[in-house]
């Protein structure tokens, strides 16, 4: 049923986007979100929303949290078979949802608290790319079933219909996070498929994005070169996977893996001082396949930070606003002003130039900075 | 005085560097001990330098260098003197394949036996004329394409003493230049186009300035050599493949 | 008896003159160099030996009156689909003189196209199109060994590079000229084409045929050849460009080394290629050096050590059935770059049976290496040149969508000062100056015009291909790179869109 995701039709879409942080990690209810999101309906066709949220299960907060959606229950019995060889589940249950009139037969969602069960202590590094491994295992080989999300303490929630509707389906409105982004989409190209709705997150990273990358197939194959598999054919996938790449694998400082997806014009280097100029120019020619081409602005989360991004050209908005200790991003200044009427700051950041909240370390539970 | 080094548990590319640095400082003596296998040793140097090496060095040895004067002390591996350019490689053991592979200019001394293909594509040009004198006996194909300089054959002091001076083909494709063989070839292991001739006055006049410069380095008796016969293999045309083709 | 000469009964072509238009100025005998055109002094009229035309068109162009048509000989043998005039002509070539059949150019045959078959993407609605005269088009491209990660340290004000990046040669757009050498054509040529990648910010070649000494000044724009015959090679030479290619092979005859008649090898060349004049320059088939993959690498470092590494080393090598094996072993020998020409690829001269039925078509050959190399997870340590058969600009926007980082022309640079396509290169006697060294001959295409010519097809080429990523939504070279979704096939077989990495056009 669901082969047809795995066609090789690449997603074509166009969106919108938000994104709020509170730094000091007090906790922000989901209506919150959905107004703001919901504010960008005009964006959307129906055909995809979602939200990721993160500080929402902390009661579990040591657990990779698997977001599992299965399309029947035979699928999801041949999951968990295999799912429990190879991890322990310390608690799994469905996901609460809520009946939508405009929701028809959505498909089941469950959510398991894991651990890898391991004979030794790994780095963290390793332990996630184990992880990493698993989860993009079951995402190609098993039929009928798809991992949304595998972070700590974070979760994504994602369906076909507009924001609000996939809100109400998923009870947003009853979870409270530190940070939360969501996404209202517009597909041209693929019919709605649960899956293929953003977020998409791998690890703790989740991302949402507006735009369509024009260099699609040299990112994919430059990725398959580390052993990504690319199999939604959407450029969040991609997105995704270059910044796991560069930043967690490669050990990239944030503010240079943005730069590598989105790259100052050479006659820009040119006029640098020798040493950045240096840098910028062996960043372009190791990382020219990273280089994303085309419209888009991102937002991307992690546990720890927020980060906001535009291409180099700025063919796609993106507006961030500060009040007290929250950050607010999003396609739209509407979208901001609707949650937080009278924002400290607002400002349009620069094409390129990554904008980078992270919480001061020590604020949450597994915090990662890559600031 | 000279730099001694031992570059047992040295990279090729450590001991290259090193070099050019010392001959940069202006040292013009090496030593070199603990070779063994070290590739590429001197390697595109011009410095008219000397330098023994204690051991076997790896292959390419004075590769593309032009001056210096290199004195090995064991054997040389394949490739020794690949499209060199001046200087000279004095090598008191055997030497394998390949050996002075396209080389312009300087001169190989090898006291034994050479392997396959040595000497191949060896060319003169204006003041450049290489020299390869073997003391032993070579492989087949000996100055295959050979296109100027000059390739002498001893058979003094061989590890096959049963077999031939020289292996098969020799000269195949040779379109200039001379090989001398000490004593008598039999047409058989000659390629096409070629002659074999008595050597002349001038022949010997040559032989005898050139292997006195070799008997000097390798302690051998010149009047014991130079007094034997030797055979001059000469291309019969500067354009062995004129009528090739078909327009 | 008179010797009979079968194939000169049967000439290819057919010189009209038109006798009223003909002014009898005799240009024509002084432009011909196959002495077609003579004189007939008793009767005073200007004769033409059909046998003798090659149909390089010179006298055709050079007419001032417009009194010279070359056309095809109207004679024909009856039909035969097996044995077509080529055949037949071949055969009384070779019964006459008993030699190999030599041709020049690459491979003439019908094969399928491949580039012929590829259509390109554009942008509509779904993301914007980009206009390059209003916007930013970057097509530099960067030759040499690329690192797969980047290491950095923070700096007060940043960050900054831990260690820099091996030896690379940039270049301002993702073309360079082919190696050719200074014997097989003129060294006017060489000096335009140098010029010429000087001002365009590329490279080009010398060929096997060593470095003129008028060329000394472009060494940032020289790749310097290292071919079997190790003509012209020295220190000096290796470190008188910015890279150095190791030739194993071309497209034209992949398997055979090449063969510069003593005819050719005047007092320059024979500077240049440091031999005596008049000796023919043969150039073994393997470097005999190099008789395994080992010895490869063996060869490689022997380069870059006696450069320091200084400079990125090349291997160019025909494309050939198991081009992706070797590809990848060329590269895990330590090459910098993989220079890949295809069965199309050109020549001053090669036996024809090679240049028509040996190698494989390139568009083939750079997919099944892109491929391969990533399989291994080496292709973005490398840079992968293509050669043999690039046409147009979309040419060569069609291979570095395939896979290429940039491709390499040599035929197209002819043909832009000149050249007919009469492949008789090998003669020597380019009526055009081109594949010539006669010195009157060359003074007929002097430096100055091959610059111009050269220069306003690149330009041209260059104006077309950001016109193309532009269109397709990119304004950066890099992200056309193996970016097979910009491509559609059209007529191909499954079996080719799998070995193309392409979709059917519909798809």
């Amino acid at each position: 049923m669901w082969e047809f995701i795995f066609k090789d039709n690449k997603d074509i879409s166009g969106c919108g986007v938000s994104g709020i942080i509170n730094v000091k990690g007090s906790l922000i209810p989901g209506d919150l979100i959905i107004k703001s999101i919901t504010c960008q309906e005009e964006r959307g066709n129906g055909l995809g929303a979602g939200f990721a949220g993160y500080g929402i299960y902390p009661d579990f907060k040591e657990f990779y949290a698997l977001h599992v959606m299965a399309e029947d229950k035979n699928s999801l019995e041949r999951f968990e078979r295999f799912l429990f060889q190879q991890v322990k589940a310390i608690y799994h249950e469905p996901i609460p949802t809520r009946k939508v009139k405009t929701i028809k037969n959505p498909p089941i969602f469950k959510r398991y608290f894991v651990k890898l069960e391991l004979e030794e202590q790994l780095p963290t590094e390793e332990e996630e790319n184990k992880l990493i491994e698993m989860v993009m295992y079951i995402n190609a080989n098993l039929n009928g079933v798809y991992i949304l999300s595998s972070g700590k303490n974070m979760g994504v929630f994602k369906g076909v219909g507009f924001p609000e509707e996939i809100a109400e389906f998923f009870k947003i409105d009853e979870y409270q996070a530190y940070i939360w982004t969501a996404h209202n989409r517009f597909p041209t190209n693929t019919p709605g498929w649960w899956g293929g709705a953003h977020p998409f997150s791998l690890l703790d990273w989740s991302i949402v994005h507006n735009g369509e990358i024009s260099s699609y197939g040299t990112n994919k194959r430059y990725l398959e070169l580390f052993g990504y598999k690319c199999t939604l054919l959407t450029d969040t996938e991609v997105v995704t996977y270059l910044l796991d790449l560069l930043i967690r694998r490669h050990k990239q400082p944030i503010k240079l893996a943005c730069t590598a997806l989105a790259p100052p014009f050479w006659m820009e280097i040119e006029r640098l001082e020798e040493e950045e100029k240096n840098l910028l120019e062996a960043l372009r020619i190791v990382y020219g396949g990273a280089l994303l081409n085309g419209p888009f602005a991102i937002i991307f989360a992690y546990n720890g930070g927020i980060v906001g991004l535009t291409d180099r050209v700025k063919l796609r908005p993106l507006v961030v606003a500060k009040f007290e200790d929250f950050y607010y991003l999003a396609s739209e200044e509407a979208a901001i002003r609707t949650i937080c009427p009278n924002p400290e700051l607002i400002w349009y950041p620069k094409a390129g130039e990554p904008v980078i909240i992270e919480m001061p370390m020590g604020t949450i539970p597994n915090q990662k900075s890559y600031a | 005085m000279s730099v001694i080094l031992n570059v047992e548990n040295w990279s090729y590319t450590k001991v290259n560097q090193y070099l050019r640095e010392k001959i940069l400082e202006g040292e013009t003596e090496f030593e070199l001990h603990g070779v063994n296998g070290h590739r590429y040793l001197f390697a595109g140097i011009k410095q008219k330098i000397k330098a023994k090496i204690l051991g076997v060095p790896g292959l390419d040895l004075g590769c593309f260098m032009s001056g210096p004067e290199i004195y090995v002390y064991g054997n040389v591996q394949d490739a020794c003197g690949n499209t060199m350019e001046e200087g000279k490689i004095v090598v008191y053991g055997m030497a394998g394949d390949v050996i002075g592979y396209s080389m312009r200019g300087g001169k190989i001394f090898i006291k034994g036996d050479v392997g396959y293909r040595v000497g191949i594509h060896m060319k003169a040009y204006q003041d450049k004329h290489p020299v390869i004198i073997i003391g032993g006996k070579t492989g087949d194909f000996l100055g295959e394409y050979m296109a100027g300089g000059t390739i002498i054959v001893l058979g003094l002091l061989s590890q096959h003493p049963e077999k031939p001076i020289t292996g098969k083909f020799l000269g195949t494709g040779m379109h200039g230049g001379v090989i001398y063989i000490r004593g008598e070839l039999d047409p058989f292991f000659l390629g096409k186009n070629l002659k074999i001739s008595p050597i002349n006055e001038e022949d010997l006049t040559y032989l005898k300035t050139i292997l006195t410069e070799y008997c000097a380095d390798m302690d051998e008796n010149l009047e014991s050599i130079i007094n034997d016969r030797f055979s001059k293999i000469t291309p019969v045309s500067h354009r062995p493949y004129g009528n090739l083709y078909a327009y | 008896m008179k010797p009979i000469n079968f194939s000169s009964f049967y000439p290819d072509f057919y010189v009209e003159r038109l006798e009223n238009k003909c002014i009898k100025c005799k240009i024509c005998i002084k432009e011909c160099t196959y002495e077609v055109h003579t004189w007939d002094e008793k009767k005073k009229i200007l004769k033409e030996d059909h046998s003798k035309c090659v149909g390089c068109h010179r006298c055709e162009a050079m007419c001032p009156t417009n009194a010279i048509i070359i056309k095809r000989h109207p004679s024909q043998f009856r039909e035969h689909h097996l044995w077509n005039p080529y055949f037949i002509k071949n055969i009384y070539k070779q019964a006459d003189k008993g030699g190999v059949l030599l041709s020049s150019t690459g491979c003439d045959l019908p094969l399928k196209i491949y580039f012929d078959h590829l259509v390109i993407d554009a942008c509509q609605v779904t993301n914007p199109p980009i206009d390059p005269l209003r916007e930013p088009m970057e097509l530099r491209t960067y030759i040499g060994s690329k690192p797969e990660k980047l290491e950095v340290e923070k700096t007060e004000t940043g960050y900054k590079l831990k260690k820099a990046l091996p030896p690379l040669i940039k270049l301002e757009m993702p073309i360079i000229f082919a190696g050719m050498s200074y014997g097989a054509i003129s060294l006017h040529i060489h000096q335009g084409l140098a010029r010429a990648a000087k001002e365009l910010g590329i490279l080009y070649n010398t060929g096997e045929g060593g470095l003129h000494s008028s060329l000394y000044e472009y060494k940032d724009h020289t790749i310097v050849q290292c071919a079997s015959g190790r003509f012209g090679v020295n220190v000096d030479y290796l470190n008188a460009g910015v890279a150095i290619e190791i030739k194993i092979g071309q497209g034209a005859k992949p398997g055979i080394g090449g063969h510069l008649p003593g005819e050719k090898v005047n007092e320059e060349i024979s500077k240049t290629r440091m031999i005596p004049l008049g000796t023919d320059a043969l150039s073994p088939a393997p470097h005999h050096d190099i008789y395994s993959i080992e010895d490869l690498r063996g060869l490689i470092y022997a380069l870059k050590e006696a450069t320091e590494y200084k400079k990125p080393v090349f291997v160019k090598v025909a494309a050939v059935n198991n081009i992706a094996a070797i590809a990848s072993g060329i590269v895990r020998a330590g090459a910098d770059a993989v220079v890949i020409d295809g069965i199309r690829g050109g020549t001053g001269a090669a036996p024809t049976m090679f240049r028509q039925y040996v190698g494989i078509p390139i568009e083939l050959a750079i997919s099944a290496v892109d491929k391969r190399l990533r399989e291994e997870g080496i292709r973005h340590k490398t840079t992968l040149i293509a050669s043999g058969g690039i046409r147009c600009s979309a040419d060569v926007v069609k291979a570095i969508a395939l896979g290429a980082d940039v491709v390499a022309i040599g035929t197209p640079l002819l043909i832009a000062v000149g050249c007919t396509l009469c492949q008789r290169c090998y003669t020597g006697k380019c009526p055009w100056g081109i594949a010539t060294n006669n010195p009157e001959l060359i003074k007929r295409l002097p430096p100055e015009v091959v610059y111009e010519k050269v220069y306003n097809l690149m330009n041209a080429w260059r104006s077309e291909i950001k016109e193309m990523l532009g269109a397709m939504g990119l304004n950066s070279i890099e992200s056309l790179r193996s970016n097979r979704d910009k491509l559609r096939a059209i007529g191909l077989t499954k079996e080719e869109m799998e070995i193309l990495e392409v979709k059917h056009a519909g798809e």
